[in-house]
């Protein structure tokens, strides 16, 4: 097994292992997925009709943006990345890793959900796969690059968790994951267009699932794809080893331009 | 002629006004131990991390087998073993998992007889947050080792182990030597730098205060040499200070103890006494002054001209 296979097949198991992400990756999701299957679609019987991506999505978020952060902040400020760095791990391992690793767990927190909700909560199925797949890996990758950012640009814990709930809470309430954009009046719909869940909801509705999509579904995936490798690109830059060197190689407010494609989405798609 | 491995040349290393480390300049040969002593904040650890690639310096060179640890980082991992000063691995993470996970990214197979040999053979499958300070030591130091580097870099290695373990540790550490490994450590501990390094330096203030083997730098200094004479009729003890060089003298437990700032002349004088009186010489001892006592002698002096 090459290193990077090992590194991977670690992560993966540690997301398991270590109880605040197995929070984070598997409970969470799995028991607000069931409790939206048995609340929501009851009180509003279209909810049924997005449950699958919009539940899928409320996972990779958790997983991706509340779960990954934090053990990026807690392992540098701990020395853990200077001994990775003297024993030859690179840089770009210790960031994708992590994402990869995400991309799996949220396959099976995916897989659970889409396999259960058509039997038990009678939601639409996807009627294009192919997109349903491709979505999915735009979206993760989209959310977990910005998950991977805010690890190496913040300082600590609470400035993390603070970052995080900004992007979290938001999507939430108004990426269509609860109610259609379509319901939003326009300036918060122009916020929702700020936040990649948005884009996935979208081309989720217009690709795979048969649903009316408020834009152009293919722009969607052009802005998640072009997000998620910006997000990606600005953490391996922006990547320190150490919080013991005290001046940062590069300057964190660079860590902003992985909002352009969401500015850009806002100001020629609202 | 003997081969440099590790050159430090006219290093410096500041953090914004505080000069860490002010041109300092000493090279270590293949095989040896080289200690660097010195108080905290007199710039070990930030000249050992300029070395492993972990710090920038700020002037000078700095060179393992001619690789720079700044602009040569990749060649460097294979070439060193480190343990720092702060073992940290992943709180989840076992000794075993540990082992594999390092020796995967330097290519080698994993070294689990390691984890046997420094006492981890019960603690493989233990996650590395629940092992005790002297366990996280001994497993950085299997896995400093792992990958049989041609140089190891050690930051207070001893620390946080017991009696036992840090037997343990300097035996192995003198199997590396014999191998041919350069071992360059830093401690606080004057009785295993007296005990372990070939040559040491003390850094004081981010300067060389003195540099050599222990026993030239116990013997360079200001120290008095204890010398104590037994004999069977014990004439020495009416003959008092009366021996060249000598400053105190004592009796204790039937032993005639000398302090003498040259003890050659000193002790030929006793025994040149001793057979002029028809006294026969029971025990003889000559002790220098500890690196300790000589080590306390500089940091004073530095201390008292502020330097």
């Amino acid at each position: 097994m090459t290193a990077f296979m090992y590194h991977l097949n670690y992560d993966f198991r540690t997301g398991l292992r270590d109880r605040s992400l197995l929070l984070m990756n598997y409970l969470f999701p799995l028991f607000f997925y069931v409790m939206m299957g048995l609340l929501m679609t009851g009180i509003n019987p279209t909810f049924s009709e997005t449950l699958i991506p919009a539940m899928i999505i409320v996972g990779v978020m958790a997983c991706a943006l509340l779960g990954l952060p934090n053990p990026v902040v807690a392992a540098r400020e701990a020395g853990i990345f200077r001994s990775f760095k003297i024993n030859g791990v690179p840089a770009l391992s210790i960031v994708s890793i992590p994402v990869l690793s995400s991309l799996l767990h949220m396959a099976v927190v995916a897989t659970i959900i889409t396999l259960t909700a058509v039997r038990f909560f009678n939601a639409l199925a996807p009627e294009n796969w192919g997109f349903f797949i491709l979505i999915f890996l735009l979206v993760t990758f989209a959310v977990a690059g910005i998950g991977m950012l805010i690890g190496v640009v913040s300082t600590n814990g609470r400035t993390t968790i603070l970052i995080s709930q900004l992007i979290f809470l938001p999507s939430m309430m108004l990426s269509g994951l609860m109610l259609p954009t379509s319901m939003l009046p326009p300036t918060l719909y122009r916020v929702a267009l700020l936040l990649p869940p948005t884009y996935a909801m979208n081309a989720w509705r217009g690709l795979s699932f048969g649903l009316p999509a408020p834009f152009s579904p293919y722009w969607s995936m052009i802005i998640l794809l072009a997000g998620g490798l910006i997000a990606f690109g600005l953490a391996i830059y922006l990547f320190d080893w150490d919080s013991n060197n005290k001046s940062r190689r590069h300057n964190p407010i660079l860590a902003l331009l992985a909002l352009a494609p969401y500015v850009i989405g806002a100001i020629l798609l609202a | 002629m003997e081969e440099i491995v590790i050159k430090v040349k006219d290093f410096q290393k500041t953090y914004g006004d505080l000069v860490a480390v002010e041109e300092i300049s000493f090279d270590v040969n293949r095989g040896e131990i080289f200690g660097l002593l010195g108080p905290n904040g007199a710039g070990k650890t930030s000249t050992l991390e300029s070395l492993e690639g972990l710090r920038k310096p700020d002037g000078g060179n700095l060179r393992i087998l001619e690789v720079d640890p700044v602009r040569q980082p990749n060649r460097l991992r294979d070439l060193i073993g480190v343990q720092l000063q702060a073992s940290a691995l992943p709180a989840s993470m076992t000794p075993r998992e540990a082992m594999q996970f390092f020796c995967s990214y330097h290519k080698v197979a994993p070294r689990y007889d390691l984890l046997d040999r420094l006492g981890l053979n019960e603690k493989k499958s233990t996650q590395f947050g629940m092992l005790s300070t002297g366990q996280q030591r001994r497993l950085a130091l299997a896995l400093a080792i792992a990958h049989n580097p041609p140089v190891i870099i050690l930051d207070e290695p001893t620390a946080g182990l017991d009696v036992g373990s840090r037997v343990d540790l300097h035996d192995l550490l003198r199997e590396l030597q014999t191998d041919g490994t350069t071992i360059l450590l830093a401690t606080h501990d004057m009785a295993e730098a007296e005990k372990m390094a070939d040559r040491v330096a003390i850094l004081l203030k981010g300067k060389i205060a003195a540099i050599g083997s222990p026993n030239q730098l116990t013997a360079t200094g200001g120290g008095l040499v204890k010398i104590s004479v037994s004999s069977e009729a014990a004439c020495l003890e009416k003959n008092g200070n009366n021996f060249p060089n000598v400053r105190q003298h004592t009796l204790k437990d039937s032993y005639a103890i000398y302090y003498s700032s040259e003890p050659g002349p000193t002790v030929s004088a006793i025994l040149d006494y001793l057979k002029d009186h028809n006294d026969r010489l029971v025990d003889l001892r000559v002790e220098r002054p500890s690196l300790e006592e000589r080590f306390l002698e500089i940091t004073h002096t530095n201390h008292n001209t502020g330097g």
